[in-house]
Order: structure tokens, then C-alpha cells, then sequence
């Protein structure tokens, strides 16, 4: 019994170091191919017969050589997530307060509201939100990316769930000490949702800087777009920008790969967040 | 002065906060959910240039009528029931195997396989293209190759085509899937296991009557989202066929040919009728969900 509860563990382990190295294949593959000549890519096409003998970081030169509008993006993505993240976390935060400790009118139709924006895919309005960005004159602006989605439900929903579990005494014993419902709101209860909030700060980050079909849309100018537009429209059939292109999608990952070596759990915890409604 | 501060009273107090707290939501809501849900309804029965608009009735729907409408619907319904297919029972089966007291280093590889997730559909995109590029020495050709077989040009027949959206699709999210699995695995107690395996059950009988009705909360969540990611799936076959252009439109879905038509073609009118057809295969999915949670509720 023993010795085979060895060999089924053995095997288990085999089989997942299988898995682990299909799931890692398509990033070593692009990895070793940042660091050949796009031409190459070109011609012989994405794969592993790397000649280590003429493999350099010339990729990796051009790309911090400053000629071209790479940083750029990467400015761009990096201000619009930030800023989005500020933003979301802090309205949604309000919100999902406002739904977990308040009782009010309407508050099951206002909760119902959310439950349907989480519901619809954002493709649906794709068009007449196109053209409500034109009408009110943020085409071409990170508002226009930001704005439709500076609330983001599923934050309301998961800060909801979080702050239910915070007993309301608290807030009375604030009343009673004078505290404002806003105090209350500013002094204790942001302190009390920080664990929440690097879990939610990450899935909404995640989002902002990972976004391709809305940012598209809205920007415009070479100079405004954000780098998964950018990485996007060096894709040319004739493979011109392919140095760029490979490299800088590898270093589109890294910051995001060291950030996740160090928080993972709050990775895993703020990318299933959706979860906790099961 | 004095009336100041009674404008401050009344929104310091206990009754007014709440709103003041959701307000955010509400506005949102408002100018950029409910707006153009109803704008995007008026605007599908119009003729819409620039702004003048035309009442045309029902025209836009008929003109909805061709096969390529049809080819899209199909594909998108297609992708949608195939990967709730995949993306179900395969992080299901990984997670129970990553859980099993017979496994090391667990961290691990639930980390690793968690990577794919972080990456954009952009760079994904941009790798499974070229891996399943049409030149001979392009990765999945030099895998057929190995098995002795002709490459081939994976982006332009159906079979193939399929192929690569799929495994796109499992390569990104098996892993956000499995960790969904492994927390609702978690919650199960380790007691029933052993009880179980007292009485003689198999580990199949195990996974069978333990293991797979106790997940079925989270498998009515992956499979809520994977029902509507699949049906509004675009970026990825965007990006695979570098832009919405597939050959005899194998990769066409129902959001790329709205984004065809409303956004490429500037057919608003048109663009916004799909829209509404999207919308309201969501809200029968939804309806028929809920009534079937409802009706598992009750029987519980």
C-alpha cells in the first residue's frame, strides 16, 4: 500500500512538471526569441533553434535606444493604471460601504444595478458609449478610456462582502464619540479595508494595464496610445517592427512577473475575487 | 451663513450618507450603463448619420439576415459551448490532482501555472500567432514535423483555426480556473474522505460523490463566466488574425462583426441591432440561470 501510494505520487509529479512546462512554453519561446533578429523571425518563423552563438540584447538596445514611441506606451499604460486604480479604488470603496453598512431606500434596486453591469459584457455598448465619449469631447484623452469604468462593480461587490463581515458597533461607538458618518467612513473604515485593498488594487490593476479593445478605441494619436495598442499595431505582416515587437512584449511581462513573485497571494486572491460569490 | 449649515446638517446626516456614498455608482450607472443601453436600443431601429438620425423600423434587423451574421452567431455560440466544455472539467480534474495529499509542492505549481493570467490578451495574442504562423519552421509546425506530418497553415481552415483560439483559450485560463477550484475544494472537510475511503469508496467514487457535487458552486461560477466570456469573445481572434479579418471569416464572432459594422463601416444603426441581439441572448442565459439556481435552492 505504501510503496504504491509512492509511485502514484511520483507519477502525480511528473505529470504536473509536464503541465507546468507546456503552460511555460509559449513565454520561454518568445523569450529566446527577443534575443534574435526579428528578420530572423521573419524567415524561419517563432520557434527554439536559437543559434546561441549570435544571440545579443540588440532587441533590448533599440528598444531603450529611445527611437521609437515604446516608453512611451509604457508611460502612458503606467499613468492610466495608476491613476485607475487611485480612483476605482476609492469610489468603489465608498460605495461598497455605502451598500454594507446603511440601510436605505431603494438600496436592493441600487444593488440590483450593480449586480446587472457585472452581468452584461461591456461589448455590448461598445458603439453608443463610442459615441457618448465623442459627444462629451474625451476622445483621444485617458478619460475616455477612464471614466465609463472609474466604478468597477465587481470592486463594489467584493468590498460589499468584505466590510459585511465588520461589525456595525463600530460605527455607533464612533456616533456616540462624535465622529461624522464621513469620519467614520475616512478615519476607521479605509484603515480596516487595507487588506482589501492590495486584492482589489491588483485585479484592478491587472485590468487597467492588461485593456486592449477599449483603449483602441478611444486614442488616437501614435504618441497617446497605451502599450497594449502600441505592441498591437507593430504586428505588420511584413515583420519590420518584429525587434520591438518580441522584445517589447517580454518586457511588458517582467514587471508584472516580479511583482507577482513578490505579492502572489494577493495576485491569486484579487484575479479570483469573483469567486467568493460561489 | 445659517443656510449653509443647514445644507451641512442635511448631508452629514445618517439618512443622506448612504446615498452620498453610492452617488458615485449611481452617476456612473447612469451616463455610461443605462444611457447607452437605451441609446444603443433607439439607435437600432434608425438610420444614424452623424447626428441626424432616421427612424427605419425593423430594417436594420432584416438587413441582419446574411450569412455571415449567421456565421458569426454560430461561431460565437460554438466557442461559447466548447470552451465552458474545456474550461470546466479540465481545471476541475488539475485542481483535485493539485490537492491530493500524495502531491509536493503545491505552491509551486499552482503558481506557475497561474502565469499565463498575467499576461495581455495582446502579448498572448502576439505569441499563439506566431507560434501558429504558416512558415515551415513556425513552432507548431515543427511539432507536426516531429510526428512526421506536412505543415500546414494552422489561421485559415475551420478545423485548425479552432485549434488555435482553444488552446489560446486554455492556455490563459486554465489557471485562474483551477485556483477557483482549489479554493472551493478547500472548503470541503477532509473528514468525509476519510469516512468515505473507511467504507471502501474508491477515490473515483470519492471524486464522484464527494468532490463533485460539493464544487458545484463554483462550477455554476466558472461556468457563468466562461458562458459570458465565450459569447463576447473578440480580442483574442482580433489579435490572432491581426485585426477582424479572417479568412472566409472562420474567426468572425458576434462582437466583431458589431465592431465590422458599427465601428470599421460606421453602420451605427446596424452595429447597435446586433448589439441588442447580444444583449438579449445574455439576458435569456441570465433568466434561464437564475431560475435553474432558484429551483436547486429549493430542492436543497
Amino acid at each position: 500500500m505504501q510503496k504504491k501510494n509512492k509511485v502514484f505520487s511520483v507519477l502525480l509529479f511528473i505529470f504536473f512538471i509536464l503541465v507546468v512546462a507546456v503552460t511555460m512554453l509559449p513565454l520561454i519561446l518568445l523569450l529566446v526569441s527577443s534575443f534574435r533578429p526579428g528578420s530572423d523571425l521573419m524567415r524561419f518563423g517563432l520557434n527554439f533553434d536559437v543559434n546561441w552563438a549570435t544571440a545579443n540584447v540588440d532587441n533590448y538596445k533599440l528598444l531603450f535606444s529611445g527611437q521609437n514611441n515604446y516608453f512611451n506606451w509604457y508611460k502612458n499604460s503606467l499613468l492610466i493604471t495608476v491613476i485607475q486604480v487611485v480612483l476605482a479604488l476609492f469610489l468603489s470603496a465608498c460605495v461598497g460601504y455605502g451598500f454594507a453598512m446603511y440601510n436605505f431606500r431603494f438600496k436592493n434596486v441600487a444593488f440590483a444595478c450593480v449586480l446587472l453591469v457585472m452581468m452584461i459584457p461591456t461589448e455590448v455598448i461598445i458603439l453608443p458609449l463610442y459615441r457618448l465619449i465623442i459627444g462629451m469631447g474625451i476622445m483621444d484623452s485617458m478619460w475616455g478610456i477612464m471614466l465609463p469604468y472609474i466604478v468597477a462593480p465587481m470592486l463594489i461587490f467584493f468590498f460589499r462582502q468584505y466590510l459585511s463581515g465588520i461589525s456595525k458597533e463600530f460605527l455607533d461607538a464612533a456616533r456616540v464619540d462624535g465622529c461624522t458618518e464621513y469620519g467614520i467612513f475616512f478615519r476607521i473604515m479605509i484603515p480596516l479595508m487595507k487588506p482589501s485593498f492590495a486584492a482589489m488594487g491588483i485585479y484592478q490593476g491587472m485590468s487597467s494595464w492588461n485593456n486592449f479593445l477599449w483603449p483602441m478605441i478611444v486614442m488616437r494619436s501614435q504618441s497617446k496610445i497605451t502599450l497594449p495598442v502600441g505592441l498591437q499595431s507593430l504586428m505588420s505582416p511584413y515583420g519590420n517592427n518584429y525587434d520591438i515587437l518580441i522584445a517589447g512584449s517580454c518586457f511588458a511581462i517582467i514587471p508584472i512577473l516580479i511583482l507577482f513573485v513578490c505579492f502572489q497571494s494577493y495576485f491569486i486572491e484579487g484575479m479570483t475575487a469573483g469567486g467568493v460569490k460561489g | 451663513m445659517e443656510k449653509k449649515s443647514v445644507f451641512k446638517r442635511f448631508l452629514y446626516s445618517q439618512k443622506v450618507a448612504p446615498y452620498v456614498f453610492i452617488l458615485p455608482f449611481i452617476l456612473t450607472f447612469l451616463i455610461f450603463f443605462a444611457y447607452p443601453i437605451v441609446s444603443t436600443i433607439a439607435m437600432s431601429f434608425q438610420k444614424v448619420a452623424g447626428d441626424n438620425t432616421t427612424f427605419v423600423g425593423l430594417k436594420n434587423y432584416k438587413m441582419l439576415m446574411n450569412p455571415v451574421f449567421y456565421k458569426s452567431l454560430k461561431n460565437s455560440i460554438f466557442y461559447m459551448i466548447v470552451s465552458c466544455a474545456l474550461m470546466i472539467p479540465i481545471p476541475m480534474i488539475l485542481a483535485t490532482m493539485l490537492n491530493s495529499r500524495h502531491m509536493r509542492a503545491k505552491g509551486f505549481f499552482r503558481s506557475m501555472m497561474f502565469v499565463p493570467a498575467l499576461t495581455s490578451v495582446v502579448v498572448a495574442g502576439v505569441v499563439f500567432r506566431l507560434m501558429f504562423g504558416e512558415l515551415e519552421g513556425s513552432f507548431m509546425n515543427q511539432v507536426l514535423e516531429f510526428f512526421g506530418k506536412d505543415p500546414v497553415i494552422w489561421l485559415r481552415k475551420p478545423l485548425t483555426v479552432w485549434l488555435a483560439l482553444f488552446v489560446l483559450c486554455l492556455w490563459r485560463w486554465t489557471g485562474v480556473n483551477m485556483m477557483y477550484y482549489l479554493s472551493g475544494l478547500q472548503q470541503i472537510s477532509g473528514d468525509l474522505y476519510e469516512s468515505a475511503s473507511i467504507d471502501g469508496a474508491s477515490s473515483v467514487q470519492q471524486f464522484r460523490f464527494i468532490t463533485l457535487p460539493l464544487l458545484k458552486p463554483t462550477t455554476i461560477y466558472v461556468l457563468t463566466i466562461s458562458i459570458f466570456g465565450g459569447l463576447a469573445m473578440f480580442t483574442e481572434s482580433y489579435l490572432l488574425f491581426n485585426g477582424n479579418k479572417s479568412p472566409n471569416n472562420v474567426g468572425t464572432t458576434i462582437v466583431g462583426y458589431l465592431y465590422r459594422m458599427g465601428m470599421e463601416q460606421n453602420n451605427i444603426g446596424i452595429g447597435s441591432a446586433i448589439g441588442v441581439l447580444l444583449l438579449v441572448i445574455v439576458m435569456v442565459i441570465n433568466v434561464i440561470q437564475l431560475g435553474l439556481n432558484g429551483t436547486f435552492k429549493k430542492g436543497e
